[in-house]
Formats: structure tokens, C-alpha cells, sequence
């Protein structure tokens, strides 16, 4: 078997105790998934899994050998951004932008969670159709810490896009 | 991280087999594990992927919910019948963690989840007797805001990290299990274990044993039901205090109630002296906040923790005061 990594089929770690993360980074070089703080705490390392938005820091390549891996360098390129990248320049979603593949991957699979009608924290009834309000898109969030402080900008670069696709 | 080899289990059986052999570990989304092995808390020789078992949510003979151990946190909060009929779940679970973490978790890994107690995490410098029974406890006496206020023991205060589990107490789930011995089913309220003087040990679950399923029995009460948690932060951060509660009012006075805390004790705590000062009750704040006293009655804070039973009292009292106005769902 290989893990399929941005469309492309990929040998996974002789040694199993090679993360996701370290796997795209050091051995494939895609080093646009950050590492922060490589325990589950930041969301930096966070790409998709077969569409679903999971943290690459604690999960071993092994186990997801078989499975299809989106990377920040999946969704967009220098000169063909995704819509959701365009939107992160135009509203100051980043300042250092060492969180925003994480934030952007992160914002994918919320946007795919929502559509599917699956609830939040602060979901005030659990069985309605979601409605991603500021409240919602900042809890759905708070998986992705931005030591800069640009949450705001992340949630306005967020919400635009989703209205945009509506 | 210690090397280890990596197997993944095809079925029951297959797991069963090779769990067998000493120093083995099943792995479900590695969300805890991955971390205590990369911090040498945990160093097991092999590892065996069960995350690929049932993943299916299946409604019983009886009309309750039977879920597959391999279930992710994310689906189970996700699932319509949850959703409508066991609200508390759906609602601590989603209370916890990150979506990423929840997307990842399993419903078996999310019941034999590892205390968050910062000594139990610093093998270079702490004494712990969950990592090495016999070796102390420096949370005693060191910095313990998020320690156990009941069912402590001297050996060991940590509490139980797991908002899901919270749910799960309150809702009489039975935890389905197979092992070398066979197959048996125990109720969620003697699954995990005070500390006393064995901390290593959260469970009564044997070497080799493999969750394989969590059943939900049909509940009356379930459908009116909610989880509060307090927190240091809105969001992303483990509970200081939560409650779980279910309840049916009849005649203007409640006739039956479910109550569990999380973050009190080394276990999810059912509070069983609460639901007997509430039950045939009128219900209104003072009898709310009567209810808590009386489960709080033997709380021993520790140097940092001594908010807890008052918290836990006004969270109750929230939680009651919420589901006997219909306002809750
Ligand atoms: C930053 C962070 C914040 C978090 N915040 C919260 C929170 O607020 N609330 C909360 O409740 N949780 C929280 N969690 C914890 C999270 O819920 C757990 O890590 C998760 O539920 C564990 O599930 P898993 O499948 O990943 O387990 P794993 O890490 O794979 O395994 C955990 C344990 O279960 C064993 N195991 C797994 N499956 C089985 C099985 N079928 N049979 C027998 N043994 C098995 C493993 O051997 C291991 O000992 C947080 C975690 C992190 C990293
Ligand atoms: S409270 Fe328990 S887990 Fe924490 S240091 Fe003491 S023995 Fe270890
Ligand atoms: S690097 Fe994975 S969550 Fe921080
Ligand atoms: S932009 Fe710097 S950490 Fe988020």
C-alpha cells in the first residue's frame, strides 16, 4: 500500500514511529504543514484525511497508509490560490503566517463539516442546519492558535469565503 | 519515542491474538497514545492498529444505541439519533477537545485516555505513582488546580480527563469487551477505578482485554438532557468542572434525574446522593444547590483546588435550573 499525498502515491516510514508531519516534511519536503508544538496543542500541523481535518502531529504515517492526504501544497499554488488562500491575504488573516496552512486546511474541513449539518459547542439546537455566525466559525476554530493574535482576520477571511461560495 | 513494531488488526480476533503478547498496546487514533510514547510515559514494544474495527452505530432490540469502539468521537456526535435522543452525548463530546482531535479519536481510545496531570507527563522530574506506583505523588503537595476533590486516595489525586465519559456515566452506557478470559460486559460506573494505592490503573480492564463496543440503554429521560463544562478558556481546554444530567419532571416535581461531574474525581463521578436529594423534589435553586451539597459533603480540596465544590454547585444548580425551565435540549 502508499499514502496518497496531494494526488500522488507515496511509500510510508520504514520506521514507525515517524509522524505524518515529520514524514511530509523531512522525507517529502513539503514543508508548508508547520510544526508548533508537535503535541496536539496548536493545530499548525493540521491537513486533511480524506477530506476530514486531523492533526499530522500526532498521527503516525503508518496508520494512515491507504488513506489520501491533502497538504496546504494540495490546495493551492504561487499564481493558482485557492479562493480560501486569496481571502486570508485580503482580510489580514496572518501576520508571520506560520499557523495559516494549518488555519487554512483546518478551514476546509469546517466548511465540509458544516455543510454536512454536524453541531458545535455553542450550537444552540443540535439537530438544525448550521449557520456558520461569528460565534460558530470561532469555536469550530479553536483548534488553530495564531500567536500573532490575526483570529480576527482568519474569521472574516473565513466567513467571506463561505458566503462567497454560497 | 521507544521503537516498536506497528500491526494492523483485521478483526476481533486478530487483535485479540496479538494482544496477547506482553508489551502490547492497541492504538485508536493515537491522539494520547502518540503523545505518551513520544514523552516515554508509555513505551510499548508493539502496537496494534484497532482504529480500523466496527465503526458502526446500530440501534438495539431494546431501542437503545450500540457503538463500535472504532466509532470517532466526531461521528458519534454527529449521528441523528445522538443528536435527538442522547443530547448530553452529543454535547460533551463536542465540549472536548479540538474538531481536529475529534475527527481522530475513537470512542474506545477516548475511554482509556490518560489523566492530564502534568506530574504523570514530566518523566525527567516529577514522582508520579501512576507512571511508577511506589515512587510518590507530587501533585499532593505541588501545584494541583485541576486535581481530584473526591475519591482520593494518598497514593494518587488525578481526575479522569474525558468529557464523553462525563456522558456516558449518566446515561448507565455499558462497556462491551473481549478478552483472552471471553467476552463481558460492564457497567460504565465500575469500568474506570478509584485510585487507591494501584493509580497505575484506571480500569478494571485485564492485559489483553479490547473494547469492541459501548452500549447506550433506551432512556426515557436521555432525550431532555444537557453538559455544561467550565473551563479556563471559551474553548480547546480540559474541564475544571462539568456536569451531566438527564431529567423527567411529572406533577411539578421531578421524577427522575441522572447526574454526573467531571473533573472531581479519578473517574467519571456519578452523583448518586444528588439525584436521591432530588428525586420527588419540587424542583428550584435552593434544592439544586441542597442536591450538590450533599454529594460534596466529603470533598477534600488539595492546596489549589478548593473553588471546586462551590463551582460544581452553581454548574449544578445552571444545568438544573436550564433543563426544568424546558429551555435545554
Ligand atoms: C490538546 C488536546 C486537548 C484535549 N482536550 C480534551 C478535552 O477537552 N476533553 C476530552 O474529553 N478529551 C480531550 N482530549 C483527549 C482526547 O479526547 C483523547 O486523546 C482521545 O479521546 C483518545 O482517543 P484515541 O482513539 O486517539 O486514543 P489512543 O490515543 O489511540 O489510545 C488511548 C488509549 O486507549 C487504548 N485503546 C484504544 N482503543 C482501544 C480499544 N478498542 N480497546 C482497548 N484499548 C484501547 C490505547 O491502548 C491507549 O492506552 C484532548 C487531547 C489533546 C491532545
Ligand atoms: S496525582 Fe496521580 S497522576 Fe498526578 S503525580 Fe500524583 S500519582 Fe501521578
Ligand atoms: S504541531 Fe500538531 S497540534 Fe501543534
Ligand atoms: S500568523 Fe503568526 S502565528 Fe498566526
Amino acid at each position: 500500500m502508499s499514502l496518497i499525498i496531494n494526488g500522488v502515491a507515496v511509500a510510508p516510514p520504514a520506521d514507525p514511529r515517524v509522524s505524518l508531519l515529520d514524514h511530509l516534511r523531512e522525507t517529502l519536503h513539503l514543508t508548508g504543514t508547520k510544526k508548533g508544538c508537535n503535541q496536539g496543542a496548536c493545530g499548525a500541523c493540521t491537513v486533511l484525511a480524506d477530506g476530514e481535518r486531523i492533526l499530522s502531529c500526532l498521527a503516525l504515517a503508518v496508520q494512515y497508509d491507504g488513506r489520501s492526504i491533502t497538504t496546504i501544497e494540495g490546495v493551492g499554488q504561487a499564481g493558482a490560490l485557492h479562493p480560501l488562500q486569496q481571502a486570508f491575504i485580503d482580510h489580514d488573516g496572518f501576520q508571520c503566517g506560520y499557523c495559516t496552512p494549518g488555519q487554512i486546511c483546518s478551514a476546509l474541513g469546517m466548511m465540509m463539516e458544516a455543510k454536512r449539518g454536524l453541531p458545535s459547542n455553542v450550537t444552540s439546537d443540535l439537530t438544525a442546519a448550521v449557520t456558520l455566525d461569528r460565534a460558530e466559525v470561532q469555536e469550530r476554530m479553536s483548534g488553530n492558535l495564531c500567536r500573532c493574535g490575526a483570529h480576527n482576520g482568519i474569521i472574516d477571511a473565513i466567513r467571506l469565503s463561505v458566503e462567497a461560495a454560497a | 519515542m521507544t521503537p516498536f513494531d506497528y500491526a494492523r488488526a483485521g478483526d476481533v480476533a486478530d487483535a485479540l491474538r496479538m494482544g496477547a503478547i506482553e508489551g502490547t498496546a492497541f492504538l485508536g487514533g493515537g491522539t494520547n497514545l502518540v503523545d505518551l510514547m513520544r514523552e516515554t510515559v508509555a513505551r510499548p514494544a508493539r502496537l496494534i492498529d484497532v482504529s480500523g474495527l466496527s465503526d458502526r452505530i446500530e440501534e438495539t432490540p431494546d431501542g437503545g444505541l450500540r457503538i463500535g469502539a472504532g466509532v470517532r468521537n466526531t461521528a458519534l456526535a454527529e449521528h441523528a439519533a445522538v443528536r435527538s435522543r442522547y443530547p448530553v452525548l452529543a454535547r460533551a463530546i463536542l465540549a472536548g477537545a479540538s474538531a481536529q482531535i475529534r475527527n481522530m479519536a475513537t470512542v474506545g481510545g477516548n475511554l482509556l485516555q490518560r489523566t492530564r496531570c502534568t506530574y504523570f507527563y514530566d518523566t525527567d522530574g516529577s514522582r508520579c505513582n501512576k507512571r511508577v506506583v511506589g515512587s510518590g505523588c507530587d501533585a499532593r503537595g505541588g501545584f494541583n488546580r485541576i486535581h481530584a476533590v473526591l475519591g482520593a486516595s494518598d497514593a494518587c489525586v488525578a481526575t479522569h480527563p474525558s468529557d464523553m465519559c462525563v456522558a456516558l456515566a449518566a446515561l448507565d452506557a455499558v462497556v462491551q469487551v473481549e478478552g483472552p478470559a471471553g467476552a463481558r460486559a460492564i457497567a460504565f460506573d465500575a469500568f474506570h477505578r478509584l485510585p487507591g494505592d494501584r493509580p497505575d490503573l484506571d480500569t478494571i480492564l485485564a492485559p489483553g482485554e479490547l473494547i469492541v463496543a459501548v452500549e447506550l440503554p433506551a432512556n426515557p429521560l436521555a432525550a431532555h438532557s444537557t453538559y455544561r463544562k467550565v473551563r479556563d478558556r471559551a474553548s480547546y481546554a480540559f474541564a475544571l468542572i462539568s456536569v451531566a444530567a438527564a431529567l423527567s419532571i411529572e406533577e411539578g416535581r421531578i421524577a427522575d434525574v441522572r447526574i454526573a461531574f467531571g473533573g472531581v474525581a479519578h473517574k467519571p463521578w456519578r452523583a448518586v446522593k444528588a439525584e436521591a436529594a432530588l428525586k420527588g423534589q419540587v424542583p428550584d435553586d435552593a434544592l439544586f444547590r441542597a442536591a450538590a451539597a450533599a454529594e460534596f459533603a466529603d470533598a477534600q480540596p488539595l492546596r489549589d483546588n478548593g473553588f471546586k465544590p462551590l463551582l460544581a454547585q452553581r454548574t449544578l444548580a445552571a444545568v438544573l435550573g436550564e433543563l426544568t425551565t424546558g429551555a435545554a435540549a
